[in-house]
């Protein structure tokens, strides 16, 4: 961090950086000005700072501006966000990260600026909505099925933590990844969940995590904006911990053994690339560990070599593409089938994005 | 100025006394404008300085506030947008603030506002939209007014301080919401992000004409029209003032103090239920978590901003929105972080509010000072010289 005290030089540096900026950035023909909209902080070690650091990456990019904006609701103010990033700073590709900035606000934006092209994380682009418009995601729950199997490779316990924010497709689908790569080392481990019912509440979080631990957890991961507080409450508590969204290894280098993390750079170079080339970016682009958009944190101390071996192993399967984390015979956490043996669902399979259960052996409810 | 235009009043040998009555009661009245600007101004000040430590040019960040918030139509559409909720969020706070109640739940009344009108919009989906939209308009309010008038009625009746009540109870509200939008009322497609059925297209109001912001913002500038008149310039709103400033003398008088407090937190909680309703039928289409936008707290400062005048709430909340529409471009051109503009938000309240303290303390604002010897004299006793 710098140093922010108040000292004469800042304030002759600040009163000399008078000169001020024109309205519109001066920019060379055919360079294009990419607007990254982020609903918060982009060094959230989170969700927030996965997109952020593609932003950072792509900024090395010949012929490319990059423009961010971080906290912007998900309200009318991000409509506001894009028509300025597009008035103001001439960007004619634009990627609001947060799922509650695509309708209506993205859609009504795509319509009304035709040659503007929208690209957004999370949300489900069909034919039906407009072509200058598109989603992207990636297939998170490989990531917490290889952090599961690292956790059950490393629980004394038997007994898993899971801190998640909303009883949602995606937070369930990790919530079912993460057991069930623990229950691939040993069956009869059992996973606790909590729902804080917010995307980022510290305090709820850190209460999760406590209570998470008290109940017998000696490994814990979540599904929440922020893992921060998530990740340093468990080691300071001494149990073991998955990352999620980015590497938070550097919180706790004992305890962490290896997290899932989103990659966004591929998405953001080929909708670049692919512009600069005079071409409309795909307008749906979804993929896991094979086609790079999801990366494993490395491993950390905690991880024996038995369990890097199991999960590299199942990692290279995973590489294939089309691995069946959810396969029959399987049942929910109430008992009843949801998949009878022979079928599977593949990491594209469409159900999974509807998915609205906890798999047996998860104690929770949705 | 004002009070610049009055100094060195000119000395006549028989100043007529409607002359000098006029000049004391300007003295007067400038003191209700003259220190919160004062205040406002030392905020930004401040604000300047922390800027210049971080080695940021505080003129760059005046120019884009002016650039970002006021200085075209696509700016000003911008500030007046998010100008509009914050009306109705400052009078939740001003109206029961008369009444000496600090009611800081608005947050609570917005929620459940914009559910109420989500919620109603179903049962009311048969009707035509003219008659469908108003009531679920009044489903919010009254809503609202529940909310925000049991707060009333704790603080009137059983003694329960209001600012706590209330904040506990928008935390209740938003859980409550959230209960209800990710279970009963929730629209079964709305997988990722848990909403209600959409109102529909017919039940949702088109943009102002000419500016293109939607109807929050004409009708937030009539509640505060309204407001004001009611306040200042009815009997009921006298009797509200009197309780407020003296809650034995108004007792005494045989005013009847509890039910004016509940009343007028009733109609507090209305005003704020309406931002919700136009969140809802003018914005977002559906009622979802991110009804819990911040408006509440962000009223909070208006009202007080404002000093709790209706009147002034319009401007005040016409700058907090033009503030907001140029934190994003402060973020791309200064590359500070948008936390920066809280600072400022959070520098402005505290200034304020310490300039409360001000009030009939400075010699400038007293008619005396501007008063001749022998007029000054004439005027009441214990007025501050």
């Amino acid at each position: 961090m710098a140093d922010h005290s108040l000292s004469r030089r800042h304030l002759l540096g600040g009163a000399a950086a008078l000169a001020l900026t024109p309205l519109s950035r001066a920019r060379a023909a055919g360079t294009l000005t990419a607007g990254f909209i982020y609903v918060g902080p982009k060094d959230d070690y989170g969700y927030n700072q996965a997109h952020a650091l593609a932003a950072k990456a792509l900024k090395g990019m010949p012929g490319l501006e990059v423009t961010e904006e971080e906290r912007v609701p998900e309200t009318n103010a991000v409509e506001k966000t894009m028509e300025s990033m597009i008035n103001l700073d001439g960007a004619t590709l634009l990627l609001p990260t947060s799922f509650g900035h695509y309708s209506p606000y993205m859609v009504a934006e795509a319509k009304k600026n035709p040659k503007i092209q929208f690209r957004h994380c999370g949300g489900l682009w069909t034919d039906k909505d407009p072509k200058n418009a598109g989603s992207y995601f990636g297939y998170i729950a490989q990531g917490q099925y290889l952090n599961g199997i690292a956790a059950g490779h490393a629980t004394k316990s038997k007994k898993l933590g899971f801190v998640a924010a909303k009883p949602i497709p995606q937070v369930l689908n990790n919530i079912n990844a993460f057991l069930l790569g623990a229950q691939s080392v040993d069956p009869s481990i059992t996973c606790q969940v909590i729902f804080t019912g917010e995307w980022s509440l510290a305090v709820k979080e850190a209460e999760a995590t406590n209570a998470l631990i008290d109940g017998g957890a000696d490994v814990v991961t979540c599904h929440v904006d922020s893992p921060k507080v998530t990740v340093e409450t468990a080691a300071r508590r001494g149990a073991f911990v998955c990352g999620y969204h980015v590497d938070q290894s550097p919180l706790a280098p004992q305890k962490y053994l290896t997290g899932a993390e989103w990659n966004w750079l591929p998405i953001y170079k080929g909708f670049v690339e692919a512009m600069q080339a005079g071409k409309v970016p795909e307008n749906f682009v979804r993929g896991g560990l094979a086609d790079g958009y999801v990366k494993m944190s490395p491993y950390g101390p905690g991880v024996s070599d038995a369990a890097r071996k199991n999960a590299d192993a199942v990692k290279a399967e995973m590489m294939k593409g089309g691995y069946q984390i959810i396969k029959g015979p399987l049942k929910d956490n109430a008992g009843k089938e949801i998949l009878a043996a022979g079928k599977g669902y593949p990491e594209k399979a469409a159900e999974l994005e509807s998915t609205n259960y906890l798999v047996a052996g998860v104690k929770g409810s949705v | 100025m004002v009070a610049d235009a009055a100094v060195a009043p000119v000395e006549t040998a028989d100043p007529p006394a409607r002359g000098l009555q006029a000049r004391a009661w300007l003295a007067r009245r400038s003191e209700a404008f003259l220190i919160p600007v004062g205040a406002a101004l030392a905020g930004f000040v401040l604000f300047g300085l922390f800027l210049a430590a971080l080695g940021k040019s505080p003129l760059q960040f005046v120019d884009i506030v002016y650039r970002g918030g006021f200085g075209s139509s696509f700016a000003l559409g911008n500030s007046l947008q998010r100008a509009a909720p914050l009306l109705f969020a400052a009078l939740c706070v001003a109206l029961p603030a008369r009444l000496g109640l600090v009611v800081i739940g608005g947050e609570g009344a917005i929620v459940l506002g914009g559910l109420s009108a989500a919620a109603a919009a179903q049962p009311l989906a048969a009707l035509p939209p003219a008659l469908a939209i108003p009531l679920m308009a009044l489903a919010a309010a009254l809503v609202g007014a529940v909310w925000i008038g049991a707060v009333g009625f704790l603080q009137a009746y059983r003694g329960v301080n209001a600012t706590i009540s209330s904040l506990l109870l928008s935390y209740i509200a938003i859980a409550l919401s959230n209960h209800l939008i990710e279970g009963w009322l929730r629209d079964p497609a709305s997988l990722n992000k848990p909403s209600t059925l959409p109102v529909g297209d017919a039940f949702m109001l088109a943009p102002m004409p000419g500016i293109g912001v939607h109807w929050g913002l004409g009708v937030g500038v009539l509640s505060c029209l309204v407001a004001y008149v009611l306040m200042d310039r009815t009997t009921l709103g006298f009797a509200a003032r009197i309780a407020g400033g003296n809650v034995r003398a108004a007792q005494i008088q045989g005013l009847p103090v509890g039910r004016l407090i509940v009343g007028f937190t009733a109609l507090g909680g209305a005003f704020a239920a309406l931002a919700g309703f136009f969140e809802v039928v003018a914005v977002q289409g559906t009622a979802n978590g991110t009804l819990a936008a911040g408006y509440g707290y962000t009223g909070i400062l208006v009202a007080f901003l404002a000093r709790q005048n209706p009147i002034a709430i319009m401007p005040v909340a016409f700058l907090l929105g033009g503030i907001e529409a140029s934190s994003g471009l402060i973020q791309r051109r200064m590359q500070l972080p948008d936390a920066t503009v809280l600072v400022l938000e959070g520098l402005l309240f505290l200034v304020v509010l310490a300039s409360e303290t001000l009030y009939g303390r400075l010699h400038l604002f007293s008619p005396h000072l501007w008063a001749t010897k022998r007029a000054a004299a004439a005027l009441p006793a214990g007025a501050p010289a």
